[in-house]
C-alpha cells in the first residue's frame, strides 16, 4: 500500500493503493466515479476509457503508480452539465442502447475530436475501433462523432 | 374509442385510496430523472393513482417502468403508452423504474421481445383508467355530466372551466376505480408513434450510476469467484491460507448455489453449482488473492471437445428418420420423381452472451430481510429460487432491477444473484459480486451450437415439389417444424434431434431463429438459383401458395404479412437494378411474432467484404417509439453480422478455449455496416416483438451477398477465413 496524489477531473485525490492498482479500479472502488466501465481488464473492449494529459487510455491497464504527475479526465469531468459537444451529439442521434460502452466511447471520441476536429470515416474507424458496442450502435456512434465535429 | 374492461380486480388496480398513503415522499433517484424546470417547481405532494403511476400536486407525472430495462428500450416505450392514454404531454413524465412487485405488476420479464407485445393493453388501460378518474373526479367537483368533460395534456376541461390532473390529483385518488374506460382512437395518438429519446440518455453520457456493477452501500465488501476450469469438473480441494493472508481479504469459502434436493427452475440454470467465493475490500485485492488460491479439480464426468459435438451431431443427422416433427404429402416419393434434388448441411458454434457489463449482484442478506439489487431479466423467478434457497419467504426478500448492460438472454439465469445472496448470508455483510470477464465468458449458458441438413426436390418445370429438414443441437434442434416453408410445399418432412452434453446452454437472443434462419435463407437461395429463378420471386410463389392453398393446418405465420415485407423491400432497395461492384443478397423470416426482410448489399474493398448498405422491411404492428425502435432493428442486424461473420465459443477437453476479447471476436466499428434504411409496415395492428426479429435472417440475406462477391456459399459459421480470406 502506497499514498498517491492524483490529479482527476481538475481536483486533487489522496488514494492508499497497492502500487500495481489499475486505474480503472481506483476511480469505481476508492473515489466512487462509476461512469469508468469494467468490461475486459485486458483493454480489449474500452468500456474503460479515460483521458489521461488528453490522450484516451484504457484505464483497466494502467497501474495508479503510473499516473501521479498526471492529469486524468473521466466520463464524470468530460463537462459540468453534460454538455460536452460529444454528449450533445450522443443524445442528439440517440445513440447508446444498454448504454454500458458509451462512457468509454465518448471519451475516445472527444479525445479524436481534440487531435482531429473533422475526421474522415476511415479516420473515425481506426480511432474507434477498441471501443465494442454489444449491442452494435456503431452507425449512430459515427453519424454522432460528426455531428460533434460541426458544434 | 374502444371500450374495454379494466378488470379491476387485477392486482394493479387495487387503489391506493387515501390521502395519507398517497403522498409520499421524494427520493435522490427522483430527483436525478428531473429535467432543469422541473427541479425549480418540485411538488409538495404525490398521489398515487395505481401502480404505473403518480401524480404530483403541480401536475407532474410519474410513471413507473414495470419491466426490466436491458437495452431494449422499454424503459422509455412502455411509460409512452400509459402517457399517451392518460392524455399528458411527455414534458410533464418522469419515468421511473419499478423493482419487482408481483402485487402491482405482473409479467416482468425481459425476454422473448415480449415486453410491449404483452404490456400493451395492461399500459393503455393504466392510463385510460386514470384519465378516467380524474375526469370524474373534476366532473363531479363541478357537478357537470362525466361525458361533457375532456381532456387534452393533463388538462381537464368542461366549458370554460378547465382544471390541472395536478390540482384534482388528490380527489381522484379516492374515486372508484371504473369498471370500464374508453382507449384512444390511433388516429388520435399524439405520443404513441413518434419519436422520443432514451429517457436514461442524459444520464448514461455523462457516467452516472445506473447498472448493478455501479452499486455502492456503506460497508459493502465485494465477492468474486473461482469455477471449475472445464465443463465435468467439480472442486476437489481448495487451500486458501496464501489468498486469505493477503492485505484487504476477509474471507475465501465455497458455496454451493442450489442446494442438493432443491428443484431447479428453468432460470436457474448454471454451469458450475459450487465455486469458491472470495470475499474482500476492494476489486483489484480480491482480484489478485483469486490468483494466490491453490485449487484442484476432479472430473464428475466425461470431458466434452468441440470435436465431440461436431461429430455426435454428425452421427445424428446420418440416422434414419425415428419420428417426424412434421410430416406432409409424400415426400420420399416427391424426391424419387424429382428432376433436382439440392442438398447442403449448415452449422453455427456455440456463442456466449457477452454482454459487456459482467454478471453481478448486490445482495444484503439479514436473518428478516434480504435486499437484492442487480442485472436481472427474470426478477419472478429470482425472488421463489432466492426464497427456497436462503429460507426465507417471497415477502421478505427485495429485488431492485437495474439497468441492464446487455442482455441478450443471459441474465434469464440468475444464479450469479443467488450466488451473491448465499454469500453475503455466509459472511453476513453486504456484498457486491462482480464476475471478471475471464468468469464470465467461461461458464455461460450458451448459445448451442447447432447443425442442420436440407434437401429440396424440383421437377421438371424447376416447381419445389419437396422439402426435407432435419436439424440438430446441443440440448435440441433449431428447427421450428411449422415455419414456412411449412405450408407452402405439398411433400414436406422435418425431423429434429438432440445432442446430449454436459456445457451449460440457454437462450442466446432471437433463441433458434438466430441459427436457422441464416440456414433456412441461405439453402432457398441456392434452390432458387438451382430453379433459375429470382430469389425473391421464387419466395412470394412459396407464399402465394401458403395463401392460396396452404398445406397443413399448423402454419404458425400469416404469409401475407411474409409476402408484404418482402414485396417492401423489394421496393425500396431497387431489386433487380444491377450496380457493377456491388454483390446483393436477400432475406426474409419470421420470429416473435414479427416479420423482416432484407437486402444485404456488399463491396469488395482490398478482397474485404465490407457491407455497404442493408434495407430492412419489418412488420411488427403499432411502432411505439420510431427513435428506439430504428436503433433496436439496426443493432440485431450488426449483431446478426457480426457474431454469424467472427464469433465462436469452441472447447477442448471440457475447457473453453476462448476467454476474453483477444480470442473471442465481436464485430467492431471497421467492421459495421457503412447504412442501414429500415422500412415499418404501417398497419394498425397491436404491436409485436422487435428486440430480436431484426437479426436471425439478416445471417442469410450476408451469406447470399458473399455468395454473389466471393462465387462460394459459405455453410458454416463463422465465415471469417472461409471460401475468402475474411478479416
Amino acid at each position: 500500500m502506497a499514498t498517491y496524489n492524483l490529479k482527476i477531473n481538475g481536483q486533487r485525490k489522496e488514494v492508499e493503493a497497492d502500487a500495481d492498482t489499475p486505474l480503472l479500479w481506483v476511480l469505481r472502488d476508492h473515489l466512487n466515479l462509476v461512469g469508468t466501465k469494467f468490461g475486459c481488464g485486458i483493454a480489449q473492449c474500452g468500456a474503460c476509457t479515460v483521458q489521461v494529459d488528453g490522450e484516451a487510455v484504457r484505464s483497466c491497464s494502467l497501474p495508479v503508480s503510473s499516473i501521479e504527475d498526471k492529469s486524468v479526465v473521466t466520463i464524470e469531468g468530460l463537462s459540468e452539465n453534460g454538455d460536452h459537444p460529444v454528449q450533445k451529439a450522443w443524445i442528439e442521434h440517440d445513440v447508446p442502447q444498454c448504454g454500458y460502452c458509451q462512457a468509454g466511447q465518448i471519451m475516445n471520441a472527444a479525445a479524436l475530436l481534440d487531435n482531429n476536429p473533422s475526421p474522415s470515416d476511415q479516420e473515425i474507424d481506426s480511432a474507434m475501433n477498441g471501443n465494442i458496442c454489444r449491442c452494435g450502435t456503431y452507425i449512430r456512434i459515427k453519424a454522432a462523432i460528426k455531428t460533434a465535429s460541426t458544434y | 374509442m374502444t371500450l374495454i374492461n379494466t378488470n379491476f380486480d387485477r392486482r394493479s388496480f387495487i387503489k391506493v385510496s387515501t390521502l395519507s398513503s398517497g403522498g409520499m415522499l421524494l427520493g435522490f433517484s427522483w430527483l436525478a430523472s428531473c429535467k432543469p424546470d422541473q427541479l425549480a417547481n418540485l411538488p409538495k405532494e404525490w398521489f398515487d393513482i395505481n401502480g404505473f403511476l403518480k401524480i404530483a400536486d403541480n401536475g407532474l407525472i410519474t410513471i413507473m417502468s414495470p419491466n426490466p430495462e436491458i437495452g431494449q428500450n422499454v424503459k422509455t416505450a412502455m411509460p409512452m403508452i400509459v402517457a399517451e392514454e392518460l392524455d399528458v404531454s411527455w414534458d410533464q413524465v418522469i419515468v421511473e423504474q419499478a423493482g419487482f412487485d408481483h402485487q402491482k405488476f405482473t409479467r416482468q420479464v425481459a425476454g422473448g421481445s415480449q415486453s410491449i407485445r404483452q404490456g400493451w393493453e395492461s399500459l393503455r388501460m393504466a392510463g385510460a383508467t386514470a384519465r378516467r378518474m380524474l375526469i370524474e373526479a373534476a366532473a363531479k367537483q363541478w357537478n357537470v355530466p362525466v361525458a361533457d368533460v375532456t381532456t387534452s395534456e393533463g388538462t381537464i376541461s368542461h366549458g370554460d372551466k378547465s382544471i390541472g390532473y395536478g390540482e384534482i390529483a388528490s380527489a381522484a385518488a379516492t374515486m372508484p376505480v371504473p369498471e370500464q374506460v374508453e382507449l384512444k382512437d390511433q388516429k388520435d395518438f399524439k405520443i404513441i408513434g413518434t419519436p422520443r429519446k432514451n429517457v436514461d440518455g442524459p444520464k448514461i453520457v455523462s457516467g452516472e450510476p445506473l447498472f448493478g456493477i455501479d452499486t455502492q452501500r456503506e460497508g459493502m465488501l465485494i465477492a468474486m469467484i473461482e469455477h471449475p476450469p472445464a465443463f465435468g469438473m467439480k472442486l476437489k480441494s481448495i487451500d486458501a491460507s496464501e489468498a486469505k493472508a493477503m492485505p484487504g481479504i476477509h474471507d475465501v469459502i465455497t458455496i454451493t448455489t442450489i442446494p442438493e434436493g432443491k428443484e431447479k427452475q428453468w432460470s436457474d440454470t448454471n454451469a458450475f453449482n459450487e465455486l469458491v467465493a472470495v470475499i474482500g475490500s476492494s476489486t483489484w485485492q480480491v482480484m489478485k488473492a483469486k490468483k494466490a488460491l491453490k485449487l484442484s479439480w476432479e472430473h464428475e464426468s466425461p470431458p466434452e471437445s468441440t470435436s465431440d459435438h461436431v461429430k455426435g451431431m454428425y452421427d445424428l443427422l446420418g440416422e434414419k428418420q425415428k419420428e417426424a416433427s412434421r410430416k406432409d404429402g409424400n415426400p420420399k416419393k416427391a424426391f424419387k420423381k424429382a428432376t433436382k434434388v439440392i442438398e447442403q448441411t449448415y452449422s453455427a458454434p456455440f456463442l456466449a452472451h457477452n454482454t459487456l457489463e459482467p454478471m453481478n449482484f448486490f445482495a444484503d442478506v439479514k436473518d428478516d430481510h434480504a435486499e437484492l439489487i442487480g442485472p436481472i431479466q427474470t426478477p419472478e423467478f429470482m425472488s421463489k429460487t432466492a426464497s427456497a434457497v436462503l429460507g426465507m419467504s417471497e415477502e421478505k426478500i427485495s429485488i431492485m432491477m437495474t439497468r441492464m448492460g446487455g442482455g441478450f438472454g443471459r441474465r434469464l439465469y440468475g444464479h450469479f444473484g443467488i450466488e451473491a445472496a448465499v454469500i453475503s448470508q455466509k459472511v453476513k455483510a453486504p456484498i457486491k459480486l462482480i464476475y471478471s470477464r475471464e468468469d464470465d465468458m467461461t461458464q455461460g449458458t450458451y448459445r448451442p451450437t447447432y447443425k442442420v441438413t436440407y434437401r429440396a426436390a424440383l421437377d421438371e418445370n424447376n416447381n419445389l415439389t419437396g422439402f426435407h429438414v432435419k436439424g440438430v443441437g446441443v440440448h435440441g434442434s433449431p428447427v421450428f417444424a411449422n415455419r414456412f416453408p411449412a405450408g407452402a410445399v405439398e411433400n414436406y418432412l422435418v425431423e429434429n434431434y438432440s445432442l446430449d452434453s454436459n456445457i451449460s446452454t440457454g437462450a442466446w437472443r432471437a433463441p433458434r431463429s438466430n441459427f436457422i434462419a441464416g440456414a433456412e435463407q441461405s439453402f432457398l437461395d441456392e434452390v432458387a438459383e438451382a430453379a433459375g429463378k429470382d430469389p425473391i420471386e421464387f419466395r412470394l410463389d412459396l407464399f402465394d401458395r401458403a395463401i392460396k392453398e396452404p398445406v397443413g393446418e399448423d402454419n404458425d405465420y400469416d404469409a401475407k404479412r411474409y409476402a408484404g415485407v418482402l414485396k417492401l423491400v423489394r421496393e425500396k432497395s431497387n431489386w433487380g437494378q444491377e450496380t457493377p461492384g456491388v454483390y446483393r443478397g436477400v432475406s426474409a423470416y419470421y420470429c416473435h411474432n414479427s416479420y423482416v426482410a432484407q437486402v444485404v448489399d456488399i463491396v469488395m474493398k482490398n478482397n474485404q467484404p465490407k457491407v455497404q448498405k442493408i434495407w430492412c422491411a419489418i412488420d411488427c404492428g403499432i411502432v411505439v417509439n420510431p427513435e428506439g425502435a430504428l436503433n433496436q432493428v439496426e443493432g440485431g442486424m450488426v449483431d446478426g453480422i457480426g457474431h454469424a461473420m467472427y464469433s465462436a465459443m469452441t472447447f477442448k477437453n471440457g475447457q473453453p478455449e476462448q476467454n476474453n476479447f483477444d480470442n473471442y471476436r465481436l464485430i467492431r466499428h471497421k467492421e459495421a455496416p457503412v447504412e442501414i434504411e429500415t422500412h415499418f409496415v404501417n398497419n394498425g395492428i397491436d404491436p409485436t416483438g422487435l428486440g430480436e426479429p431484426s437479426l436471425p435472417p439478416v445471417i442469410g440475406a450476408l451469406a447470399n451477398a458473399l455468395a454473389k462477391a466471393t462465387g462460394k456459399r459459405l455453410y458454416d459459421q463463422p465465415f471469417v477465413g472461409q471460401a475468402i480470406e475474411l478479416g
